[in-house]
């Protein structure tokens, strides 16, 4: 489970890419004749090779009553194989201290591997065991989904993760990224042995899929492990469905959670934009500017800095493949809920009348550019990175070409970005709280 | 590249004048890769150079943590690490990770038990900025009275979010404060809500005039750097900070536990949890080894014995496992704990927790379960250093328990380790009159009917 959310925000975090001019990363890119596309950086600085393979096997592609099949499918391949029992897979990967598993995602979901170089030939044989021969047995997958119901019970106990369900339930209704990833435990019991064999024959391709490799290997170290280890994944030219695009809310929703809690955890947000949108990096700066740049940040600087009504307050867009969202959280204690949201409405319409100083567009740049490497600083953040930008066709000069996406940003694209994509009218607002101490007011303007 | 040679010309015309002054009386080594000098003044600099990492990064580390607070004012080391980021008369106020950021950078800090520290993380050729920034608030803070009230209350609004609202962690805190009788490892960081509230301006003015001094800090800077220039840099912006009256080291010694003690949490919660917590040595023990590996037998993924037991076997538990941190300063704590799936019993979880120690206790961990661990260990702690930031943490920590060169010693006590270690560590301190044992009771409230339906509201909008 934790597992699962960690993964969702390291992703929101590898979209948000920030390259300095100066940075530059050697990345080899094949297509195998299978169609599988391989990305291999070499980095010497420790014995230790990492991996992440994504595979378009999402949420995007399971129907709504069987909701949770693809992270069952993904986080069950290491629940056995036609060669190996559960149990003799975390054996032969744990007696080395590497690690090798697998976890959902809404557009993608990613197998990783981490090994010491030494041991790179049992870390393949793992990795290929476990993708092309899961055997998905009966008694794994009743465990797993007691296993999946007691983790969703666990995070009843988490008031930040009961807004952020809210939250995307009412911004996204019926649509795939309107849903927990891992299901809930109505839906999650709809879900056989069959259906995880069937998704896993349908998606799991290798020309449906991307590889990347960083670590202590070489570009040609890689091609023998692939021609020993996966000749026999074949390509299958899977038949991607169309997913829809989230629909715009027609009006402001409020949906409040009473639960016994000092502090109101509160997020207020809308649908945002899909990671094609040409306005991205306008909207990176913006965000930069109004509540993504930690005390750089006007909301950071109101509400905490100024007001202390908060221990952290942030904004982000969460850019997925078909649509996203925009949302900011924070907490507070439950008697300054109104004061907070009426601040947070403030800054947004704020950004979206008044054009930023001159102080704040250069800083934001100049963090944007600049902080790329601290951002990507292990080979394990670089293989999400790498496996992000080939998933939505970043391009291959990618790298290069982000300083001048960022630096052509204006003080009028800020404010024209603004004005589209924020909207204090029609926002959803969710309030987890002693609602009675919250009093939160039926009307914000 | 216009920045570095600004960098290089600055330091050539400002350097040595102050450089000849403390060369003479620095104290210098290098060993390896690592370059080590203690200023004049005390302050002591441990560089690493390593040309692979695309960045640098620099940490200051104050003996500044919470076992230094006074009773009834507990908090004061953390709050105070939040005042740091408040402005000096030089540069202002809530400028700090503003120029940190405009550099491309990243900074935070950190406040635990045995240390504050204070990092950034920045391209090599702009780590001057980190060096000018923190000599210069290592003196000058402005701390206004009003800032700090307001700043108080953030701290405030962080207890409630990492323990006021979170059952679990609500039930640790708790335990520490209770297995400890006289040390002040048994204050939680962040402080006791009461104490928060009190604090003053002047609280913190003494703590940040005592520890905040060169003579009390240590600098660890690492990454692809240029050692001269950067310690020379350091010793121009630090070198005149006079050094502070010696600090006398905490000396308690917390005496013996003479029985298991319990408590309960009741709060409104979901599943049960426990958490038992045994008093054991720190590093400066050989014991610690055996501990570590005992940790990593117990629960060093899904093949050790807890997961395969409680988890996967007996499927009574959602989450299990033990923990050991031999770094700690002073002796601390050793955990074993568990949340219970849903229905299951909280008891049977922590008793099947103990019977996974008494069967360590009665037949030696098996030759290939001890090179397991071992492995994990040594390939945890190898991965570990593919980030810079975490490499100099790595030295800074064992400068802390007293020498950066500890760490040397660390992989070859592991390997050490017996399967009799492992026996003869868990008859000594994993033992009922050494535990302090935490449940936490899930209750519910009037307000948990409505618990599974969120109150939904549209509105026309205007």
């Amino acid at each position: 489970m934790r597992q699962v959310y960690s993964f969702a925000l390291i992703f929101y975090f590898i979209l948000l890419i920030f390259i300095s001019p100066s940075f530059a990363l050697d990345v080899e890119r094949k297509v195998l004749d299978n169609g599988l596309i391989l990305l291999v950086v070499q980095r010497h600085n420790l014995p230790v090779v990492k991996v992440t393979v994504g595979i378009q096997a999402g949420n995007l592609l399971e129907p709504e009553e069987k909701a949770g099949l693809a992270n069952l499918t993904a986080s069950l391949i290491t629940g056995g194989t036609a060669n190996r029992t559960a149990q003799q897979i975390s054996e032969e990967i744990e007696f080395v201290g590497g690690s090798v598993g697998a976890g959902g995602g809404d557009d993608y979901i990613s197998v990783s591997l981490s090994v010491l170089k030494k041991d790179i030939n049992l870390g393949f044989d793992l990795l290929s065991d476990i993708i092309l021969h899961p055997s998905f047995p009966e008694d794994e997958l009743i465990k797993k989904k007691e296993r999946i119901k007691g983790g969703l019970k666990a995070q009843e106990e988490d008031p930040g993760f009961i807004a952020s369900r809210e939250f995307k339930k009412a911004i996204f209704g019926s649509h795939p990224y309107g849903r927990l990833v891992t299901g809930t435990a109505e839906t999650i019991d709809n879900i056989n042995r069959e259906d995880l064999q069937q998704f896993h024959a349908e998606y799991y391709a290798p020309d449906n899929s991307v590889v990347a490799v960083v670590g202590d290997i070489s570009a040609d170290e890689v091609g023998v492990l692939f021609s020993k280890y996966f000749t026999n994944w074949q390509a299958r030219s899977v038949a991607m469905p169309s997913v829809p695009r989230p629909d715009k809310p027609k009006e402001r929703k409020t949906v409040t959670v009473d639960r016994d809690l000092t502090q109101a955890n509160i997020i207020l947000g809308h649908t945002g934009v899909s990671r094609d949108n040409p306005d991205y990096y306008s909207i990176s700066v913006m965000n930069y500017i109004l509540g993504s740049g930690g005390f750089a940040s006007r909301l950071m600087q109101n509400i905490r800095e100024e007001k202390g009504l908060v221990y952290d307050i942030h904004s982000f867009f969460a850019a997925n493949k078909y649509g996203g969202r925009f949302q900011v959280g924070l907490q507070t204690k439950n008697e300054s809920a109104n004061q907070a949201i009426e601040e947070i409405l403030k800054e947004i319409k704020r950004i979206m009348t008044e054009d930023v100083s001159d102080t704040e567009i250069d800083d934001a740049k100049s963090f944007l550019t600049g902080s790329f490497p601290m951002r990507i600083e292990t080979s394990r953040r670089i293989a999400s990175f790498l496996v992000a930008v080939e998933y939505f066709d970043l391009g291959a000069e990618y790298i290069d070409n982000y300083p001048s996406y960022i630096n052509r940003v204006t003080k009028a694209d800020i404010l024209r970005v603004a004005k589209k994509y924020l909207d204090p009218v029609k926002f959803t607002l969710v309030v987890v709280a002693d609602q009675e101490r919250a009093q939160l007011r039926k009307d914000f303007k | 590249m216009n920045r570095t040679i600004a960098f290089i010309i600055a330091l050539l015309m400002t350097a040595p004048i102050s450089c000849a002054h403390t060369f003479e009386n620095s104290k210098i080594a290098e060993e390896g890769r690592v370059y080590e000098e203690i200023l004049p003044n005390g302050l002591k600099i441990i560089a690493v150079k390593d040309p692979n990492a695309p960045l640098a990064v620099f940490q200051i580390w104050y003996d500044a943590g919470s076992i230094h607070e006074q009773v009834g004012k507990t908090g004061s080391s953390h709050l105070l690490e939040h005042m740091m980021f408040k402005g000096t008369a030089r540069y202002g106020p809530k400028v700090f990770s503003r120029m940190i950021k405009r550099a491309g950078g990243i900074d935070n800090a950190g406040t635990s038990k045995d240390f504050v520290y204070y990092y950034q993380k920045l391209a090599p050729d702009r780590l001057y900025l980190s060096i000018e920034l923190e000599a210069d608030r290592m003196r000058n803070l402005i701390m206004d009275p009003e800032e700090t009230l307001s700043e108080r209350e953030v701290v405030m609004e962080e207890r409630r979010m990492r323990y006021e609202d979170d059952p679990q962690n609500l039930v640790y805190e708790e335990v520490v404060a209770t297995a400890f009788n006289n040390h002040p490892y048994r204050w939680p960081v962040i402080g006791w809500m009461e104490d928060l509230s009190t604090l003053t301006r002047d609280d913190l003015w003494d703590y940040y005039r005592h520890r905040y001094v060169p003579n009390n800090a240590f600098i660890v800077v690492a990454g692809n750097i240029d050692i001269d220039l950067i310690a020379a840099k350091i010793r121009k912006e630090f070198g005149g900070i006079p050094r502070g009256p010696e600090l006398k080291k905490l000396d308690i010694k917390e005496p013996e536990q003479r029985g298991e003690k319990r408590i309960f949490i009741k709060k409104e919660a979901e599943l049960p949890y426990v958490i038992s917590a045994y008093k054991v040595p720190n590093i400066m023990s050989e014991d610690s080894y055996a501990l570590e590996v005992l940790a990593t037998v117990l629960s060093g993924g899904k093949s050790a014995r807890i997961y395969k037991s409680l988890i996967d076997e007996q499927r009574i538990a959602l989450s299990a496992g033990a923990g050991y941190s031999s770094t700690n300063r002073y002796p601390f704590l050793f955990y074993l704990y568990g949340t219970a799936l849903p229905g299951k019993k909280i008891e049977d979880v922590e008793n099947a927790l103990y019977k996974e120690v008494d069967k360590v206790k009665s037949q030696f961990p098996d030759e290939r379960e001890m090179q397991k661990a071992k492995n994990q260990i040594e390939a945890d702690y190898i991965m570990s250093q593919d980030s810079i930031f975490y490499q100099a943490m790595v030295y800074a920590q064992f400068e802390l328990i007293g020498d950066w060169r500890l760490k040397e010693k660390y992989l070859e006590g592991i390997r050490k380790v017996t399967p009799e270690d492992v026996q003869r560590v868990a008859k000594k301190y994993i033992v009922q009159k050494r535990r302090t044992v935490g449940i936490l009771i899930p209750i519910k409230n009037s307000k948990n009917d409505k618990m599974q339906k969120p109150d939904v509201h549209s509105s026309a909008t205007h």
